[in-house]
């Protein structure tokens, strides 16, 4: 039974969790992705949140749901990709996840990763110290994503940070998704 | 022009239904989980020479729309489960005084404050029966964001078209959630405008009994100076206690709805041309989750269908019977205890179709594998 | 020339629901009539003028005249008026409203509108009881008073419908009688006349409750207890405060310029037009 609804949710449809504490900007990145897919890549894309108390302080988490199909159910049903920047969001979203799907954490913040078949990078200490900010972490996980998985193209996404970027923080985002790109490409080799 | 693609909110879909539909006066007060409307407006209307105007409450809200439809404007408003409690009575004015205006209730968990954050579908029964008195309500329920929109449309033009209150239901999860939306050119929709009256003052009459049921309006401050009023009232506007002109004007707010059902309604079938004999019933989000299991049923060589109401209220008869031809189990979804199928009991011949309930109210969306399992359950006890 | 009948029949409506509701020798005769002079006065066209109404005695006061009327539900009728006023901004317009339905239930609408400096005039009714449902005392039924729902006396404090809209933000607020009729009908018109919301109290006789209820006679001896507990602004501001005490100030008690709301809400709409238009 499992595989055969694996089949319906399969190969077409991709789902993807944003996750961390809620200030990470994770609502942001899951609009940005699902812009740059929806309506520069012309994909259909459906984005959900969570929301409430915890969305400011708490777990933060965004999801989007991408295919070539029409999209019948809009949330998440199992994950295609996880990305958690946090320990609790990781423990909490893992069960989620695919087996063969793909996990993305903040190498830092998540000391005690559920695999070891994950991908791991410093995000925000990154964003620290090579773009000066912490806050855009969000947007040099949104470059790794889109280089390692294509599931977006860095054209689009590239014009939706610069276009949804808040005022004046336009090339700091830029810049960190320039570095999400590269830090997954050298993962890649 | 081309069409502009836009990644948008089911609320803020709503706001452009609106505005290409002609809305140009919008009162609300703010409430969680409908908010972003009143946010898009506020932001929207100054622009285009429409009015935006934040009142103290949903009950003066709501009464500021009436009396800006009265003046000529098409209006709205939007509100949430304890807000919509309280548009109530005026909303029994707008429906006796038949003036115009739409009512978006993005639902969330009740009664009474209940789970402002959460999803649920329990104000249905409320949407059509809310106010007290005899009236026959018109209710749409988008499922998806782009159909927010264009069901907001058509709030906006059957509320003019039947001179009538029409309400628009959302829920938590459609009115913030994101998808791609294709922002229609003007030119690409319809649009309908109140019939004015062609007659001259003196022989106006602000509730004329007509063929059709619905009487021609007159704005404010344009030479016809008639009385508006929440008393019973005779085709002239003045109140009455003459029994033959009461039944008259309660016959006539039933009539221009219950008659004009199957125009109204409208229903989205999928998975139905094979004629299964099993099939879900849900509106809005939910079905979105039954047309997921349908497919995944499907896979499984499972015969099942499934079936959505746009419009909740009027329920069109013959259209529901046409629908549940082949089907003898039902299986009626909803996010409540049950608000839904009382409602579908009403037009269905129970000796051909027996209504199977799935409810769920604890604050979260119905998912496909829950429906899954209720659809082979049935169809275990069928066999 | 035209008597002052000939000119209330000029904006009756002809043929419609007379006789009225109301009982005989109850104030809201004179009211109507004095509405009916001051629009008179000022020559505003019949068409562009709405009179909204809630529920109650005062309320069915629009329903006689020949304007374009709006008889709504209890309380709410300042924020009706406030969609049409807002709507289109041209019309002129008018409340008609009862102590029990603009300062109980509809208290909230009125503090707001006063705060919003929108241009409405409001007339309103103070009879000190609610009269349609026969008698039950209101926010403005004296301490110690009787009405049905207080049969022992009223234990509460009243309101000063007036004090509550100045402090509230009206820009014109006055207070009459239905005995004063001259002064009335400089009130209402000097209202009708302000760029802003306005507000007249016109304390009335409900002599069948009120009357009835505290002994206080009938219409006529109403009517003669306000002509002897009125006091003029002008000189009651003269008078040191033991000399006030039992009477009440008629008179304009507030006139104060400040900018409208749909005047305000113009401009802003206009100028972010401007700005839209000017961007490629």
């Amino acid at each position: 039974m499992k595989t055969k609804e694996k089949q319906v949710t399969g190969s077409d449809r991709y789902e993807i969790r944003l996750s961390g504490s809620g200030g990470q900007g994770l609502i942001l990145a899951g609009v940005m992705l699902a812009e740059a897919v929806g309506t520069i890549d012309g994909r259909n894309v459906a984005q959900t949140q969570s929301y409430g108390p915890e969305a400011r302080g708490g777990a933060s988490r965004a999801d989007v749901v991408i295919s070539d199909d029409e999209i019948s159910y809009p949330k998440a049903m199992k994950l295609d990709l996880l990305l958690a920047l946090t320990q609790e969001a990781c423990d909490s979203y893992y069960h989620d996840l695919k087996e063969d799907g793909t996990l993305i954490i903040d190498s830092h913040m998540v000391t005690q990763p559920p695999t070891p078949r994950c991908y791991g990078f410093p995000f925000v200490q990154l964003a620290k110290s090579e773009i000066g900010v912490a806050m855009v972490a969000n947007v040099v996980s949104l470059g790794t994503i889109c280089e390692l998985t294509g599931i977006v193209s860095k054209q689009a996404l590239t014009e939706v940070v610069r276009r949804r970027a808040p005022r004046g923080t336009e090339e700091k985002n830029l810049k960190a998704l320039e570095l999400g790109f590269q830090i997954a490409k050298n993962v890649k080799k | 022009m081309s069409n502009q693609v836009k990644l948008l909110q089911g609320n803020e879909a709503c706001v452009e239904g609106a505005v290409l539909a002609g809305v140009r006066f919008f009162a609300g007060y703010p409430i969680t989980p409908s908010t972003e409307i009143a946010e898009g407006m506020a932001r929207r209307l100054p622009r285009i020479g429409g009015r935006f105007i934040q009142m103290e409450d949903e009950i003066a809200s709501m009464a500021a729309i009436i009396g800006a439809s009265c003046a000529g404007s098409k209006s709205m408003t939007a509100t949430s489960g304890p807000g919509f409690s309280l548009m109530q009575e005026n909303l029994g004015y707008a429906y006796i005084t038949e003036t115009p205006c739409v009512v978006v209730d993005v639902q969330r968990g009740g009664p009474s404050t209940g789970l402002p954050t959460k999803i649920s579908q329990s104000d249905t029964m409320q949407a059509a029966y809310g106010t007290h008195g005899d009236y026959y309500a018109i209710v749409l329920a988008p499922s998806s964001v782009e159909e927010s929109l264009h069901l907001t449309v058509k709030a906006v033009n059957y509320s003019e078209m039947y001179r009538t209150p029409v309400i628009v239901l959302l829920d938590e999860v459609l009115g913030h959630m994101r998808e791609k939306v294709v922002i229609p050119a003007l030119d690409e929709i319809e649009v309908q405008e109140r019939r004015r009256p062609a007659v001259p003052p003196d022989w106006y009459k602000h509730y004329a009994i007509t063929a059709t049921g619905v009487s021609a309006m007159a704005s404010f401050g344009e030479g016809y100076r008639f009385n508006v009023t929440g008393l019973t009232h005779d085709e002239l506007g003045f109140p009455t206690a003459v029994p033959r002109e009461i039944k008259a004007m309660l016959d006539k707010l039933k009539d221009k709805v219950v008659k004009n059902a199957d125009a109204i309604a409208e229903f989205e079938s999928t998975e139905m041309d094979d004629d299964p004999k099993v099939a879900i019933l849900s509106y809005g989000i939910v079905s979105r989750a039954a047309k997921q299991a349908v497919a995944m049923a499907r896979e499984q060589r499972l015969k099942v269908g499934a079936i959505r109401p746009k419009t909740i209220w009027p329920l069109s008869e013959s259209k529901v019977r046409d629908l549940l031809k082949p089907v003898r189990q039902l299986i009626v979804a909803e996010l409540n205890q049950g608000q839904l199928i009382n409602m579908v009991k009403q037009c269905i011949d129970r000796n051909h179709t027996e209504l199977i309930p799935l409810q769920k109210y604890d604050g979260e969306l119905i998912t496909p594998s829950e429906i899954l399992h209720k659809i082979k359950e049935v169809k275990h006890h069928a066999n | 020339m035209q008597t002052k009948s000939d000119i209330v029949h000029h904006y009756l409506r002809p043929k419609k629901k007379f006789p009225h509701v109301w009982c005989s020798g109850c104030g809201l005769g004179v009211i109507l009539g004095s509405l009916i002079r001051s629009i008179d006065a000022l020559q505003m066209p019949k068409d562009d003028i709405v009179v909204c109404s809630g529920i109650g005695c005062s309320s069915r006061l629009p329903v006689y005249i020949d304007f374009n009327t709006l008889h709504t539900t209890h309380g709410r009728a300042i924020a009706f008026a406030t969609g049409v006023k807002f709507s289109n901004p041209r019309l002129k317009v008018i409340v008609v409203t009862g102590d029990g339905d603009c300062l109980a239930i509809g208290g909230n609408h009125f503090i707001h509108a006063c705060r919003r400096n929108i241009d409405i005039t409001v007339i309103l009714v103070n009879n000190w009881i609610y009269g349609m449902t026969g008698g039950q005392f209101s926010p403005t039924t004296p301490t110690g008073k009787i009405g049905s729902t207080a049969p022992y006396g009223n234990i509460e404090q009243t309101f000063d419908p007036t004090k509550l809209a100045i402090a509230a933000g009206a820009a014109y607020v006055a207070r009459s009688t239905v005995y004063h009729v001259d002064q009335l009908d400089k009130m209402i018109k000097g209202g009708l006349e302000k760029k802003g919301f306005s507000v007249v109290e016109v304390i009335s006789n409900c002599h069948t409750y009120f009357g009835r209820l505290n002994k206080e006679g009938d219409a006529v001896e109403m009517l003669t207890w306000m002509k002897a507990h009125a006091m003029p602004i002008q000189a009651a501001r003269k008078l040191p405060p033991e000399k006030m005490e039992g009477k009440f100030v008629t008179g304009l008690l507030h006139d104060e310029e400040k900018q409208e709301y749909c005047d305000r809400y113009a401009q802003l709409s206009e100028d972010l037009m401007k700005k839209t238009e000017a961007r490629p």
